[in-house]
């Protein structure tokens, strides 16, 4: 068991034939993720990586089955993009896409919602089921299987936290990175109660960043419906007031989305805090040997 | 991106939203003739830099006759102004504005922002204008009137009218200005792309007009590509310039107080270093985030960047390895370290793909100031005592 994706998971890529798209379908599919073929304007009817490609992503999907598309077309038009595949009936579009307009997603996230669709991101490494699914451009080789649910803002801080995990000898069930962005797809609120159902899951990681209240949202639902330990970090107690961390969302704004008012509200909720991300390997660790 | 105010003012009178009439100089004698065609017979002559507060600093001031407006203006041409906003060292003021005096009987706050949450804009507007909002959002809450605005439906008269019975305004030629006043920033806000909008204070005028008596606008950098008349409006001597610099090259630097230099792939872990540095009892002199394709090139520049600030006394390289393999990277820094003069203590902690091959590259290559960590609390560790030479 696992959330979202397995080894059986029917997925296209969208701007297959880029230079971006192609590399990291190439690695997915080494990794044993079901690549049914992409799309790519102008390229229908032609075969790339050994799959077809397709004009739109209507086609691609009456021609697979395709149920997940992952999503690499430039910031510029991504939104399109995103709207085409909610159209089209997919039901969750991971978006890798970096750099996409506020007010686009804006429009696209409302559109999505609207046809039923699941995104995550934009802005974001994907998803990763250890040894059976890879949507998104994680290395996968440091996903071992194991027990414990990861959902993450940030990219490199998701491998920092799954290879922590695996060092102390446990291992990854599904890693989530959400991306940073001030509009974004599936968050904490809509992940932990898949984590909390999934029989695989035993722990939850969860980090978070400054910006937004996300995090003090998912320390209420924790409280009050979360069964499983989790451990949390926030990134950015050190970084200063009004100034954009790399993140297009990361940003205390006046006095509002700081660190220390999230890690309060995740420890008042129970979580398992660590102010460095060092420590993350350890406390998973502690929680799952109680 | 942000603009300022005389720019934002402009954007304004493009989309019929009233503002004061006014022109920017750039010395003393353009202040003064734009004063004379202005007409009097008060005129306010207000700095302008990128930054809130400029009444507070002296940077705003009233002006009865045209000696007066040149007194003014070599006063606040010139000066480092400083505001809560600016930082301690403040900011050169380059350009005054100078504009007609109004005739205020209430000032008002209007603004526009993304609500995160709701995941559409929200107008905010209150009585208290001329306060600072979030002093307002803190202490009085109840007087701020907030009206979410689904884009995909635009402003409609119930958004109009829930700000004016919000606001107490009860004239109905009053109502239908400020509506119209709200509906057309509304407007600028989705068309324009923008982040933040705000005006503080928009004022009431004796004979019941709205004016935007300041303008304060800031653009999503994501959407700039698709608006070269904004992009014009840029002013580089308002930005940071090693921030600048680093973003020409793909990184994202933002300068701190501390003294250990951090180099960090992805912004998470950039800020993880930051907290993980403050944590082992060290202080971060940067935030750094070298991007997904560190390279000999990148990694010299944000060696370069972080060595132009003085106090740093070591740097930490913390990069965690994904599809970029750690043995280049480990190979990009050693090529970094010839093409700058890294003279202090470098800390590197290289995880993920190819790791071990990485630390051989770098043992292998001995040389003294690069110091090879385990992982990322060894790494800040050591950061620490080398920045205290104790290393």
């Amino acid at each position: 068991m696992s959330i979202l994706v397995n080894k059986d998971t029917k997925v296209i890529v969208q701007g297959f034939t880029g230079g971006e798209g192609t590399f990291h379908a190439e690695q997915c599919m080494d990794y044993g993720t079901n690549i049914v073929g992409g799309v790519t304007p102008n390229k229908g009817g032609q075969e790339h990586l050994g799959k077809p490609v397709f004009n739109t992503v209507a086609e691609a999907v009456a021609a697979t089955g395709a149920t997940v598309s992952m999503v690499f077309v430039p910031p510029a038009f991504v939104a399109d993009a995103v709207m085409e595949a909610a159209d089209a009936g997919i039901e969750l579009a991971v978006i890798i896409t970096e750099g996409a307009p506020v007010r686009d997603m804006m429009y696209a996230k409302m559109y999505a919602t609207k046809k039923g669709m699941k995104t995550i991101g934009p802005n974001c490494p994907g998803i990763i089921t250890a040894e059976e699914c890879k949507i998104g451009i994680m290395p996968g080789n440091i996903f071992k299987k194991g027990n414990v649910g990861l959902i993450s803002k940030s990219g490199t801080l998701t491998y920092e936290g799954a290879n922590q995990v695996c060092t102390e000898g446990f291992g990854i069930s599904t890693a989530v990175g959400i991306g940073g962005d001030p509009i974004i797809g599936l968050s904490y609120l809509q992940l932990l109660p898949m984590f909390e159902a999934d029989p695989e899951t035993e722990a939850i990681v969860m980090i978070g960043e400054i910006g937004g209240d996300l995090e003090i949202q998912a320390a209420k639902y924790i409280k009050e419906n979360i069964t499983k330990p989790v451990v949390a970090f926030i990134a950015g107690q050190t970084a200063p007031k009004g100034k954009r961390m790399g993140h297009a969302g990361a940003i205390v704004s006046g006095s509002a989305g700081t660190a220390k008012e999230k890690m309060e509200a995740l420890e008042a909720a129970g979580v398992k805090v660590v102010v460095s991300p060092a420590e993350i390997g350890k406390a998973v660790k502690e929680v799952l040997s109680k | 991106m942000n603009v300022h105010e005389y720019q934002a003012k402009q954007i304004f009178a493009e989309y019929g939203v009233p503002t004061p009439k006014g022109k920017v100089a750039h010395s003393v004698e353009e202040a003064v003739e734009n004063a004379k065609e202005l007409g009097g017979p008060i005129w306010v002559v207000k700095a302008q830099i990128h930054a809130g507060g400029r009444g507070l600093g002296g940077g705003v001031k009233l002006a009865k006759s045209l000696d007066e407006v040149k007194e003014l203006a070599e006063e606040i041409l010139g000066m480092t102004l400083v505001t809560h906003q600016t930082g301690p060292e403040g900011k050169l003021v380059q350009k005054v504005y100078i504009e007609d005096g109004a005739d205020i009987k209430d000032e008002y706050y209007l603004g526009i922002v993304l609500d995160r949450a709701k995941e559409m804009p929200v107008i905010m507007a209150s009585t208290e204008g001329g306060m600072e909002i979030e002093k307002v959002a803190e202490e009085t809450p109840e007087k701020i009137v907030k009206v979410a605005v689904d884009p995909t439906i635009g402003f409609q008269g119930f958004h109009g009218r829930e700000l004016v019975f919000g606001l107490g305004i009860t004239d109905k030629q009053e109502q239908r200005k400020f509506i119209d006043f709200a509906s057309k920033l509304f407007k600028i806000y989705m068309d324009k792309d923008v982040e933040l909008i705000e005006i503080n204070p928009l004022i009431r005028t004796g004979s019941g007009d709205f004016l935007a008596l300041d303008g304060k606008m800031g653009f999503d950098d994501s959407a700039l590509f698709r608006h070269p008349d904004i992009e014009a409006m840029r002013d580089i001597s308002e930005e940071d310039s090693d921030e600048r610099e680093a973003s020409e090259y793909g990184l994202s630097y933002i300068s701190l107080d501390g003294e250990i230099g951090c180099m960090v792939n992805g912004a998470g872990l950039a800020m993880g270093t930051m907290d993980t540095i403050n944590y082992v009892g060290g202080t971060p002199a940067n935030f750094l985030d070298v991007g997904g394709k560190a390279n000999a090139e990148t990694v010299a520049k944000g060696f370069e960047i972080i060595l132009k600030n003085p106090k740093v006394k070591s740097i930490f390289v913390n990069i965690f390895g994904g599809i970029v393999r750690c043995d280049r990277i480990a190979n990009g820094i050693l090529e970094a370290t010839k093409l700058v003069d890294v003279h202090v203590p470098v800390i590197v902690r290289l995880d993920g793909t190819n790791a071990p091959e990485a630390a051989e590259i770098l043992k292998n290559a001995n040389i003294d100031n690069v110091i090879a960590a385990t992982d990322l609390l060894d790494g800040a560790k050591k950061a620490v005592a080398a920045a205290k030479g104790e290393l």
